[in-house]
């Protein structure tokens, strides 16, 4: 009965150009990713002449071996970011367990669980990310799954949970003690309700930063591992061209339509994500800001010979 | 004894950590009381003298070291049961951190009453949420269901807090400094909401309080905590009236005096003008 949605829209972020343009930026990239395989020609066609730059027939002109660029490009984006999504997700998944139920629970159970955080923590993430790959890629009888992108994108989420589940503790941590918390321990409620009920709505706004945070490190440690080699071979991803485009030479061979686009869609990606992220930071800590606004508004007032503070105190 | 609410012989130690050194902190030492139905007892005294951890151990939200506590003369377990849950219940000091942000009004008074009464139907719930947001003076019940915690003043928010350790009914309600964030003009007010609720229910408030004076207006029995020891009980009057203690005396004295109004302010003034008053 009761409006279980009521609290969404306090947890939703404030329109800003921050927000609109990392919207529009990660969103046409997802549409691209969508709709633009279907249309494009067969990225595993190499019946083309090879090297050809951009012209009306290949758009983005054909690589070494006679592949299409844009469709090279549509089908490499829809894989980085199903590897982003799934990694970032299964990261999430992870930094909730270990996190919220270490912050929220303590005592020997925090222990061990944020031992198993430190660890995972001071191993150097692509060295670990390189060698679990190498390892598992190579245990038989995986089949095609032993190189498939879901393998890679599980690895990534496995290796790149930790940094969440210390952020998501501490603010489980702080909202254990809240009143309302033990409120709902005195009214009779059990632990994991409270922790799914009361506590993690009001994790959102972190949760989410959180996920696009895993999100854009599960493609840019994609396209590292494909980069050097490890990554899917049976699926075409933004790295795994950027990849094919080192080992064909495409810089010496001046072939720059071979590896803009990918590199390109690669760091664009990433921007988007940041801002969106910069937006939700801003809900979580809303002195992101004021302070700006009330800098803003300071300098103002100092240039119209108001100003109070003799330019020394902008925030 | 029966139909009551006792502590007996309750202690609370927290062990510190100040680096490798441990010390011992008796938050609770020996304290035993015991509230009754359609009665108040006032926990009185400083901050950290132990009066919210006894809350909050009655409560079950905290162990304690040795002690027990008694419902209607038998021991309760260590850990709250659901039983334990409905007949005694709390509110809590600041209104602005009880209530979830997250969630509506409704949420707040529907949990306990669909844990703690599961046969009800949706219809009967809300009508039952209604009912509470009325019976604490929020009318038209209805106007408040889907609002948010943060759409509402304080006194507000301690009537709804109020209205949910109603709803399972419970027969003992621990009041932990329920007024002290409210602006002084709205105090009188939850306070008499709360008497008006006792009255009618027969409830045992444990009402914990630094407040000499609210808490000679509102209860029978004043138990003054100094230290983790309660170091003077009494009917209400008694201990006001006639405090033994030291630290009574001095706790009266810090209590604003109508008959010295304005005396620090002379003071003051003559001080400041250099010549004596």
């Amino acid at each position: 009965m009761a409006d279980r949605f009521a609290g969404i829209r306090y947890l939703m972020p404030r329109w800003s150009a921050k927000l609109g343009a990392g919207l529009v930026i990660v969103g046409l990239i997802t549409l691209f990713g969508i709709v633009a395989p279907f249309f494009t020609a067969d990225p595993r066609d190499s019946s083309n002449k090879g090297l050809l730059p951009p012209s009306p027939e290949h758009l983005l002109g054909t690589t070494k071996l006679g592949y299409d660029v844009l469709a090279q490009l549509a089908t490499g984006t829809r894989g980085s970011l199903y590897v982003g999504l799934l990694g970032g997700l299964s990261a999430m998944l992870l930094a909730i367990v270990f996190g919220i139920l270490a912050g929220y629970f303590g005592g020997w159970l925090d222990e061990v669980l944020m031992l198993a955080t430190n660890i995972m923590l001071v191993i150097p993430g692509l060295p670990l990310v390189m060698v679990i790959a190498a390892y598992v890629q190579n245990t038989e009888g995986l089949g095609d799954f032993a190189r498939s992108s879901t393998l890679v994108a599980l690895i990534l989420g496995v290796t790149g949970w930790a940094g969440s589940a210390v952020v998501l503790r501490a603010q489980a941590r702080s909202l254990r003690t809240r009143e309302y918390v033990a409120a709902a321990r005195v009214a009779g409620e059990r632990g994991l309700r409270i922790i799914f009920v009361e506590i993690i709505p009001n994790l959102v706004p972190l949760i989410a930063a959180q996920l696009i945070f895993g999100v854009m490190a599960a493609v840019l440690g994609e396209a590292g591992l494909s980069y050097l080699g490890l990554g899917p071979t049976n699926s075409i991803t933004l790295g795994t061209m950027l990849n094919d485009a080192q080992t064909g030479q495409a810089v010496g061979s001046h072939a720059w339509w071979w590896f803009i686009p990918p590199g390109a869609m690669i760091a664009l990606l990433g921007t988007g994500l940041a801002l969106v992220n910069f937006a939700i930071d801003e809900i979580v800590n809303p002195k992101l800001r004021l302070a700006p606004q009330a800098a803003r508004q300071q300098r103002r007032a100092t240039k119209a010979g108001k100003g109070v503070a003799g330019g020394g105190a902008y925030a | 004894m029966s139909g009551s609410l006792e502590v007996r012989n309750l202690h609370k130690d927290f062990r510190l950590r100040n680096g490798v050194s441990f010390s011992t902190l008796h938050a609770v030492a020996d304290a035993s009381f015991a509230v009754e139905p359609g009665r108040t007892v006032a926990l009185v005294g400083e901050s950290g003298s132990g009066k919210s951890t006894i809350a909050r151990i009655i409560t079950k939200l905290e162990t304690p070291t040795s002690g027990e506590v008694l419902l209607d003369g038998r021991p309760t377990p260590r850990h709250a049961t659901r039983e334990y849950r409905r007949q005694v219940q709390m509110v809590f000091q600041d209104p602005f951190a009880s209530l979830n942000p997250f969630h509506s009004i409704s949420h707040h008074i529907e949990r306990p009453l669909r844990l703690h009464h599961p046969g009800l139907s949706a219809d009967q719930l809300r009508s039952r949420v209604v009912e509470l947001l009325e019976r604490v003076h929020l009318t038209p019940g209805e106007t408040y269901l889907e609002r948010r915690p943060h759409e509402l003043s304080g006194g507000q928010r301690q009537r709804v807090a109020i209205a949910r350790a109603l709803a399972p009914g419970a027969r003992f309600v621990v009041a932990d400094e329920p007024v002290s964030m409210l602006d002084v003009s709205i105090r009188v007010g939850v306070l008499n909401l709360l008497a008006d609720l006792q009255r009618a229910e027969g409830l045992g408030v444990l009402y914990i309080t630094h407040d000499l004076a609210t808490a000679r207006h509102f209860s029978d029995e004043i138990l003054v905590m100094y230290r983790g020891r309660i170091v003077e009980r009494g009917p209400s009057d008694e201990v006001i009236l006639n405090p033994r203690h030291e630290y009574t005396r001095k706790l009266r004295e810090a209590a604003a005096d109508p008959d010295r109004l304005g005396q620090l302010r002379d003071e003051v003034r003559s001080e400041m003008t250099g010549g004596p008053a």
